[in-house]
C-alpha cells in the first residue's frame, strides 16, 4: 500500500443552516477541500460521501451523482454513498484513503453530508431510531440515549463513574467550543447548569446530549510522495480502520465496553506502530458525555474505569495529558450524522497544520475516532503531521 | 388499539413469537456446541452451525442495566413516558432487550431478580416483558 496523506480540507458551520440544501452545504465543503488543495475539481478521480439518511430527512436519495455533478467532477468519476449510521464519513473517508493506498487513483475526494433541521425533531429522531435493530431493540421503546443512559448506569455501578464526572465532559467541551466558528453551541456551560438541565433518558440531562446539525466537511487525499507539490502541510493518514460490532445492545459482552473500538484502535495503532500515548490531540465520538469517557478507555488513553476520575482531573483537557475534543466535540460543535467523521478529521488537520482556533501546542500526532449506531460500527484514523 | 412498532415473525423468529403467545419464552440454543444466542438467527454466532434447537427456558434473571426514558424516539411511546428501558440477563446467560410490567421505574436496580411475564398487545402479537420475581 502507499501512503496517503491529506492535502485539503473544507467544511461548512455544523449549525441550522437554514435555507441551504443537502446539495448546497455538501458542495460547498467539496469546493473549499479542492480549493484548499489547490488542485482543480477535474483532478478528481473518485468520490465517497458518507449519510445516513437524506430519504427521510429530506426526501432526496441517490445523493453521490447528485453533489458530484453540482461540484463538476467529471463524468468518468465514480460517486459512492457510503452509510453506517453516525460512522457514514468515517468510512467515507477510509474507503477514500484506501483507494489512493491501492494506486488506484491519485487524487480521491471524500465528503461527509447530513441535513437534519428541515423536518421536526420528532421526525429527526424517528429517522435516528432506525439505525437500530428494529424488530428487537426500537419495539422495546429503546432511545440512543437511552443506549448511552444503560451504558452509564452499568458503568457507575462496576467503576464508580459518577454523574458529575459525566457532566464536567459536556462542561470541558462547551468550553472548547467557544473559540470554534464552526460550532453549533459556543457558550460555556457550569456544572450546575449541566446538572439542573432537563432529564433526556434518566440518567443523562438534556447537557449531556449532543445537538441535532445542519453541516458538512470535505477533504482531499493523494499519494504522501507528490503531496508537497500541493502543500506546505500535508498531513500523513498513517492509521485506518474500520470495524465492525454487534448488531444489539444486549449481545455485547459488556455494554461499558465498546467493542468495535477497540478492535479499530488495536489495528490502527498497529499500522501507525504508534501507541495511545503518542497521541497529542484526539477528537472522539462524544455523542453522549457517557461515549467520550468510554471512546477514552477503549481507545487506550486510559485504563477501563479511569475514564472518569481523568476527566475529574483535568487530564483530557487542551494542555492536559491528552487533548479530547478541543473543537467542542459533537456536544458543543454538533452532530451532522453523516458528516461527523470528515469534520474531526477536519478539525485534526488544522490542529497538525497549527492552524486550529484551540490550538494544542506543538500537536503533531492526531487521532479521530467515529461510531455508529447502537456500537456497530467504528473507524479510527491516526494522522501525522510531515 | 397499539401503536408502538409490532415485531413482524419471519423465517428466523417465528418460534419465538408463537412461542410468546403460548406465553413460553423460547430461546435458540446450538445442537453442536450448546450455546445459547438471542435474537434469533440461522446460524450459531460461536460456531456457524445451523444445527438449532428452541428451548423452553424458565424466564428467570436479573437486570443487567436499565435507563428511563423520558423523550420518547417513536411517537407509539408517547404516553409511556417516563418508562424504563431494561436490559435482562437470563440464567441461561443470554439478555434481552425488554420493558419492565407491574414496577416503578424508581425501584430498579441493576441485580435485581426479575421473572418473565407475557402481554397481549394484539390479537396476533403477544410480548414477553418482566416483573420483579416472586411478586
Amino acid at each position: 500500500m502507499r501512503s496517503v496523506s491529506i492535502i485539503g480540507i473544507g467544511t461548512t458551520p455544523f449549525s441550522v443552516l437554514e435555507g441551504k440544501s443537502l446539495k448546497e452545504i455538501a458542495t460547498m465543503a467539496c469546493v473549499e477541500a479542492i480549493n484548499d488543495a489547490r488542485i482543480a475539481k477535474e483532478d478528481i478521480q473518485t468520490f465517497y460521501l458518507g449519510n445516513y439518511c437524506s430519504g427521510i430527512l429530506v426526501g432526496q436519495e441517490t445523493i453521490a451523482p447528485l453533489v458530484a455533478n453540482s461540484v463538476g467532477l467529471r463524468k468518468e468519476t465514480p460517486c459512492t454513498k457510503i452509510e453506517g449510521a453516525c460512522c457514514s464519513a468515517g468510512i467515507a473517508f477510509r474507503d477514500a484513503f484506501l483507494m489512493v493506498a491501492a494506486g488506484v487513483c491519485d487524487f480521491a475526494l471524500a465528503a461527509g453530508v447530513e441535513k437534519m433541521t428541515s423536518v421536526s425533531t420528532a421526525k429527526a429522531t424517528e429517522g435516528l431510531a432506525s439505525a437500530m435493530d428494529q424488530e428487537y431493540e426500537a419495539r422495546t421503546g429503546l432511545t440512543f440515549p437511552g443506549f448511552f443512559a444503560m451504558v452509564a448506569r452499568r458503568h457507575m455501578y462496576e467503576f464508580g463513574t459518577t454523574i458529575e464526572q459525566l457532566g464536567m465532559v459536556s462542561v470541558k467541551n462547551h468550553n472548547n467550543g467557544v473559540v470554534n466558528p464552526r460550532a453549533r453551541f459556543r457558550n460555556k456551560v457550569t456544572l450546575d447548569e449541566v446538572m439542573n438541565s432537563r432529564l433526556i433518558a434518566d440518567p443523562l440531562k438534556l447537557y449531556d446530549c449532543c445537538p441535532i446539525s445542519d453541516g458538512a466537511a470535505a477533504a482531499v487525499l493523494c499519494p504522501t510522495e507528490i503531496a508537497r507539490q500541493f502543500t506546505d502541510k500535508p498531513i500523513e493518514i498513517v492509521g485506518s480502520a474500520h470495524t465492525l460490532g454487534y448488531a444489539t445492545m444486549y449481545e455485547m459482552d459488556s455494554v461499558t465496553t465498546i467493542l468495535p473500538t477497540v478492535l479499530a484502535a488495536k489495528q490502527a495503532f498497529e499500522m501507525a506502530g504508534l501507541k495511545p500515548g503518542d497521541i497529542d490531540v484526539a477528537e472522539l465520538h462524544d455523542c453522549f458525555t457517557m461515549a467520550e469517557i468510554v471512546d477514552s478507555e477503549d481507545l487506550g488513553f486510559f485504563e477501563k474505569g479511569r475514564g472518569g476520575p481523568a476527566v475529574e482531573e483535568g487530564l483530557t483537557q487542551v494542555g492536559g495529558k491528552i487533548a479530547i475534543n478541543p473543537s467542542g466535540g459533537l456536544l458543543s460543535k454538533g452532530h451532522p450524522v453523516g458528516a461527523t467523521g470528515i469534520g474531526q478529521v477536519y478539525e485534526i488537520v488544522k490542529q497538525l497544520r497549527g492552524e486550529h482556533e484551540n490550538q494544542v501546542r506543538g500537536a503533531e500526532i492526531g487521532l479521530a475516532h467515529n461510531l455508529g449506531a447502537t456500537g456497530q460500527v467504528a473507524t479510527v484514523h491516526i494522522l501525522r503531521r510531515r | 388499539m397499539y401503536k408502538k412498532p409490532l415485531p413482524r415473525p419471519t423465517l428466523e423468529s417465528k418460534e419465538f413469537w408463537e412461542g410468546c403467545k403460548r406465553h413460553e419464552l423460547l430461546i435458540q440454543r446450538c445442537r453442536d456446541c450448546g450455546s445459547y444466542r438471542h435474537y434469533p438467527r440461522l446460524l450459531c454466532p460461536k460456531c456457524n452451525s445451523e444445527n438449532t434447537e428452541w428451548v423452553k427456558v424458565s424466564g428467570k434473571g436479573q437486570v443487567y442495566t436499565w435507563a428511563i426514558a423520558v423523550q420518547p424516539f417513536h411517537p407509539g411511546f408517547a404516553e409511556d413516558v417516563p418508562y424504563a428501558m431494561v436490559i435482562v440477563e437470563l440464567e441461561e446467560g443470554v439478555r434481552l432487550m425488554t420493558n419492565i410490567a407491574d414496577s416503578r421505574p424508581e425501584d430498579l436496580y441493576i441485580g435485581m431478580p426479575v421473572e418473565v411475564v407475557f402481554d397481549d398487545v394484539a390479537e396476533e402479537v403477544t410480548l414477553p416483558k418482566f416483573k420483579p420475581a416472586g411478586k
